[in-house]
């Protein structure tokens, strides 16, 4: 095992370097650079050269490259021009909003879905099944900034049950529970947004794997002992319908991080989404760059704990 | 036996009248299929009304300086935008552009991503490792930041908004190929092991044939399906980065940034006719094409008992 995880971080190597080299030179497309875009108009010519030279940004392409990627060795993705800040100090600042508002949809999603999935594929082309398979595939269908500028307009402004953007009230100085459930106040309507564009995956996923393991000889075994149908379903079954599911949790993981940047950006949840496009309006494309190799990192690494978890849950998998 | 020969359909060999082509099996199996039905001719009435409608409506640019943002009545039933613009002649104007982002990216997704997995699969080695390689690098990119990225790009570059339509199509379509190109390879990898490529083999057909006139047809269920259901991931895409500002932006009207009014309070609670159809539109033809894509899954998986 430690062999085949050693194995699988050395072949990311030559992947994150084609990430980087990708990422840096669609940028290179773009016209001009970090200081031809919005800069203080009074600033002389020499100035600017000289913070050019600073920047490495009058030198050859690839010895830019090898700055940024170097500095990336050290931890260091540069400094972020509209925030005035090293860029993984930004995206330390934000990512956690992110990370509570995803983790909580992500959770609510598995609870809610995983029990529809396993009814669903005891009770195969049924009514309930049927009428899921359908509500799944709306969740999948409707664009989630329409969603949601749905439930603005239906619960913030029509009946004024839940605020309409945020993540605190402003001015608010509560600490402690008073603190968590002002979040919680706010997180409801991007929550219920994002666990609904979720919930289609999981269930899918679990009806599909519940059907295969419920025609399996064991289960007749099991029946046939005489065992009640719950217990084989819930105890024999589920099980390892569940080893699948596992390898979700690894997938997921980038996404817990970016998968929500149009519902952040609608809710004006102070998260990753909005920063990304506060950099793409504003050129910074240092926090660009830097937001992006953060997230293609955590794709490799989500892929493979998702790889590894499958392996420690399931013993006829063997990793080489 | 010459009307007998008279009688064979020219698709991928000789078949005989009585037996059914395998795309008359195929309509068969789909037709029982409630679901799939309803989504195609929901796809139908969609495609067919943005197509022929904007004939007999209001020109997309043409304003009622009269009626501005005038709720629905009978001379605008969708009732009119800021400047007075018919919102139900514009919701179908956007529909062509929508529709067919969605179409040619997919397009472009398929033609590269089936003839990469194709040339991987078939020779194997060194190639195929670079292929994949490359498809290993586009699919760890999250899909938005990448196109947010490309955005950026555009937007610095100054696109003139008549071309940014097809920039927002090459864009989807040279980022979405990576999965498609992989389900080929896996096919082409155990579909060449068959007889049929011995026979191929034996006949010394040369490479490009056997890739594209053996071995990639063996795969055109799987490239129906993933094309089907791209397409509806694409028009989601196109109308998401375009309720940004990012994607196809004004005066070209598209399903995503008809919506971008809704940014505005007044707009989204006092005005839904200007927002809420673009949004259902969206949702009908996604979903119309969800249903669609599953119903030929199922009609196309001959292992498949139902």
């Amino acid at each position: 095992m430690r062999q085949y995880i050693t194995r699988r971080l050395l072949e990311m190597i030559p992947v994150l370097i084609g990430v980087s080299i990708v990422i840096f030179f669609i940028f290179q497309l773009a016209p001009g650079d970090a200081l031809s875009g919005n800069i203080d108009p009074k600033m002389s010519a020499e100035r600017k050269a000289e913070i050019r030279h600073q920047l490495h940004l009058d030198e050859p392409v690839w010895v830019q490259y090898g700055y940024w990627a170097k500095g990336m060795l050290h931890g260091d993705l540069g400094e972020s021009f509209y925030y005035k800040q090293p860029v993984s100090e930004v995206i330390h600042t934000y990512v956690w909003n992110s990370f509570y508002l995803s983790l909580a949809a992500f959770i609510l999603s598995i609870l809610i879905a995983i029990p529809i999935g396993v009814v669903s594929a005891t009770k195969q082309y049924s009514v309930f099944d049927n009428a899921f398979t359908i509500i799944a595939l709306i969740g999948i269908s409707l664009p989630s900034f329409f969603f949601g500028l749905l439930l603005i307009k239906w619960f913030a402004y029509d009946h004024m049950i839940f605020p309409v953007s945020g993540m605190r009230t402003a001015g608010s100085s509560a600490t402690g529970f008073a603190a968590f459930k002002d979040v919680m106040y706010h997180m409801a309507l991007p929550l219920i947004v994002l666990t609904f564009g979720s919930l289609a995956s999981i269930m899918r996923y679990t009806r599909s794997s519940m059907l295969e393991v419920i025609r399996q000889d064991y289960i007749r075994t099991a029946r046939a002992k005489g065992l009640r149908e719950k217990v084989v379903i819930y105890k024999h079954a589920l099980r390892n319908a569940m080893i699948p599911i596992v390898t979700i949790f690894g997938m997921s993981l980038p996404g817990l991080f970016s998968g929500a940047m149009i519902t952040e950006q609608l809710f004006n949840w102070p998260g990753i989404g909005p920063i990304s496009l506060i950099a793409v309006n504003n050129r910074d494309f240092m926090l660009l760059m830097g937001i992006n190799m953060f997230l293609a990192v955590l794709t490799l690494l989500g892929n493979l704990i998702a790889d590894v978890s499958y392996a420690l849950v399931d013993p006829r998998i063997r990793l080489k | 036996m010459e009307t007998n020969t008279e009688k064979k359909v020219n698709i991928k060999g000789a078949k005989q009248e009585d037996i059914m082509s395998p795309w008359k099996v195929v309509w068969k199996r789909l037709k029982r299929d409630k679901l799939a039905m309803i989504g195609l001719y929901t796809l139908i009435i969609l495609v067919a009304v943005a197509v022929i409608g904007p004939f007999f409506s209001y020109a997309m640019e043409a304003t009622d300086i009269e009626n501005i943002n005038a709720a629905p009545s009978m001379q605008h039933i969708l009732g009119t935008d800021e400047v007075g613009r018919d919102v139900f002649a514009r919701l179908m104007y956007g529909g062509r552009i929508s529709l067919s982002v969605g179409i040619v990216s997919v397009a472009i997704e398929v033609l590269i991503g089936t003839i990469l997995g194709g040339i991987a699969g078939y020779y194997g080695g060194v190639v195929d490792n670079i292929i994949m390689r490359l498809v290993d690098i586009l699919m760890c990119f999250p899909f938005l930041p990448l196109l947010l990225m490309l955005s950026a790009v555009m937007s610095a570059r100054h696109v003139d908004p008549k071309y940014r339509i097809y920039v927002v199509m090459f864009i989807i379509g040279i980022i979405g190929w990576g999965g498609l190109c992989r389900l080929i390879r896996g096919q082409i990898l155990s579909l060449k092991e068959q007889e049929f490529m011995q026979a191929a083999e034996a006949l010394g057909l040369k490479d490009r044939r056997k890739i594209f006139r053996h071995l990639l047809p063996n795969t055109f269920a799987s490239i129906i399906v993933s094309a089907t259901l791209s397409v509806g991931g694409a028009i989601l895409t196109e109308s998401s980065l375009s309720y940004l500002g990012l994607g196809v932006t004004p005066p070209t009207p598209s399903w995503g940034n008809m919506i971008q009014c809704a940014q505005d309070i007044y707009t989204l609670t006092f005005q839904p006719w200007r927002w809420i159809p673009p949004g259902v539109c969206i949702f009908l033809t996604v979903m119309a094409i969800n249903l669609l894509g599953d119903g030929l899954r199922d009609a196309l998986d001959p292992k498949l008992k139902r």
